[in-house]
């Protein structure tokens, strides 16, 4: 690993509907142990731009290069789909916003956090089982609830496992659209905690979607401003959100309720 | 046989439709493992009763065959019994129920406990072709996932298992590896019938009439089933033994008795029981039965 260049690094893309435009105009470098969040109103190319930077839509314009372990940097959509998808379930870790997309269901907590071990070739149940415990105990879920469906689990505690489903494999990049979406507030503020020590602590690379200025202030390093599918503003977060320079951003910090 | 049905083409299905299910078994054939699917036609029974095998049986059927239809192990049961006469009367063919005299043997559950030989071919009934299904819903995923052979999703399934069961407790349709690259269901055959998969000296073939598919195992081809390092793959085991010819080594089914609960395990293949008994192998509550 080269920490002397980017681990992400994005050129000029751009993803049209036809001829609505999703995103344009995106060009921006993300470097280890960074923190990115990407802030806006709901229509503005946020979610769109995340789906492309996780190799899950093919943008329409632009190059999206990833900085392997093994060959360096690559072009996300020059790879195989075979390496995308390797890469997707080993490399990277991607945090929906609805707990319920990124889990399985239908089988316990244990086997939610052990598939991605397995994916990788892991054939001895004591140790992904163990794995497994360990990973519940990162994220603050009882190890006693690891035979248990995720059905049975608070929304709060859907995310966290969500959150440890997706680090078991160690990923260096982490995507996560909206992670604190639709939870209290007490609870959102236990997630941000956690979130923000386990990025600490892994040294993770991140970005981070969400409309929640809070969120971004907490999470985020560095910050990037979009309306209607392009990038306004850019820069530290602190300084975003305390100095805002575009007319838009003024708005958006200024329409934040003070309790 | 005179009673042969006139006015059908020879084993019901017509010669098109024959070419067009023997291509698709020559390219199973030739992806050992892989799901090929082929245009299913309407047969004169139930979807679930065997219109795959059916289907795959009328196709590689000829005049000198002499087939043997197994449901459940046994030759006797209604299933057995309608596709046996559903061929005889269509094709004119011999049927048997011995297992070393067929060469074609259509089956629903149960490989024959006798081992197999090179010129025979088992077909199998497939009610549910895709082994992910359960765990994957939207067939474009499960395709994209053969085409990788990304598999760990059925070890999430085994996992699962373990750790509600304490060990694992699928023992059906137990899923397989077949030539250490596709993923395959066996049909529900029991696990107990798995090893006898690998290197089996006869061509095998899979017919799902419902889902479309085709797919084979050639003959001594590598069929592993999955498992865990630490929970390794094993088969059934009973404590008793055949209650008929003693045997211990076979496939038993319980059978309850009578509303006392009193019961018995027998072979669930009639034909192997049959034959231990004319050999003189006689279980406790079974009788002897004339040496051929």
């Amino acid at each position: 690993m080269n920490t002397s260049s980017p681990i992400l690094s994005v050129q000029n893309l751009e993803k049209n509907y036809g001829d609505q435009i999703g995103c344009t105009d995106v060009s921006f470098d993300l470097w280890p142990g960074e923190v990115l969040g990407i802030v806006g109103e709901s229509g503005s190319g946020k979610t769109t731009l995340l789906n492309c930077l996780s190799a899950q839509h093919a943008p329409t314009n632009g190059h999206i290069i990833y900085d392997t372990r093994v060959d360096g940097a690559k072009d996300l959509f020059l790879m195989s789909e075979a390496e995308r998808r390797l890469l997707m379930r080993t490399d990277w870790g991607l945090v929906r916003q609805n707990p319920r997309d990124g889990l399985r269901l239908g089988v316990s907590a244990g086997a939610n956090v052990g598939e991605r071990l397995m994916a990788v070739g892991a054939r001895h149940y004591g140790e992904i089982r163990s794995e497994a415990t360990a990973w519940l105990e990162k994220v603050e879920i009882d190890k006693n609830r690891i035979a248990h469906l995720p059905s049975t689990f608070s929304g709060g505690m859907q995310q966290r496992l969500q959150i440890a489903r997706n680090l078991v494999t160690n990923p260096r990049l982490v995507f996560m659209d909206e992670p604190t979406g639709g939870l209290d507030v007490s609870v959102q503020a236990r997630l941000l905690d956690l979130l923000r020590g386990l990025v600490a602590r892994l040294g993770l690379s991140a970005i981070v979607v969400t409309h929640d200025l809070a969120v971004a202030r907490l999470l985020a390093h560095r910050l990037m401003v979009m309306k209607n599918g392009r990038v306004i503003e850019q820069g530290l977060t602190d300084q975003v959100l305390d100095d805002p320079q575009h007319a838009y951003t003024q708005l958006l910090v200024s329409s934040i309720l003070q309790p | 046989m005179n009673d042969v049905q006139q006015g059908y083409n020879f084993a019901y299905i017509d010669e098109q439709t024959k070419r067009m299910i023997r291509r698709a078994i020559i390219k199973a054939i030739a992806i050992p493992g892989y799901q090929v699917p082929f245009g299913s036609r309407e047969m004169p029974l139930p979807y679930g009763w065997g219109t795959g095998g059916i289907q795959v049986t009328a196709s590689v059927i000829g005049k000198n065959d002499i087939l043997k239809v197994i449901d459940q192990g046994a030759d006797d049961t209604t299933n057995a019994v309608s596709i046996r006469r559903f061929f005889a009367r269509t094709t004119g063919v011999k049927t048997t129920e011995k297992t070393s005299e067929a060469s074609l043997i259509q089956t629903r559950h149960r490989i024959p406990e006798q081992r197999l030989n090179e010129k025979q071919i088992m077909i199998y009934q497939v009610p549910i072709p895709e082994p992910l299904r359960w765990l994957e819903a939207r067939e474009k995923q499960t395709r994209k996932m053969h085409a990788l052979a990304e598999y760990g999703l059925m070890h999430v399934k085994l996992y699962e298992d373990i750790s509600r069961f304490g060990r694992i407790a699928t023992s059906y349709d137990y899923p397989v590896l077949v030539n250490d690259r596709y993923l395959m269901a066996p049909s529900p055959i029991p696990k107990f019938d798995n090893p006898k998969m690998d290197n089996m000296p006869s061509l095998q073939l899979f017919g799902a009439g419902r889902e479309k598919r085709i797919y084979a195992i050639p003959p001594y081809t590598k069929v592993t089933s999955l498992d865990f390092e630490d929970h390794p793959f094993e088969i059934q085991q009973w404590e008793e033994n055949c209650a008929l010819c003693s045997s211990e080594k076979s496939y038993l089914d319980e059978v309850v008795m009578n509303d006392e609960g009193e019961r018995m395990f027998v072979c669930s293949d009639t034909d192997y029981c049959e034959k231990r008994r004319r050999q003189g192998h006689i279980g406790p509550m079974g009788t002897a039965l004339a040496a051929e």
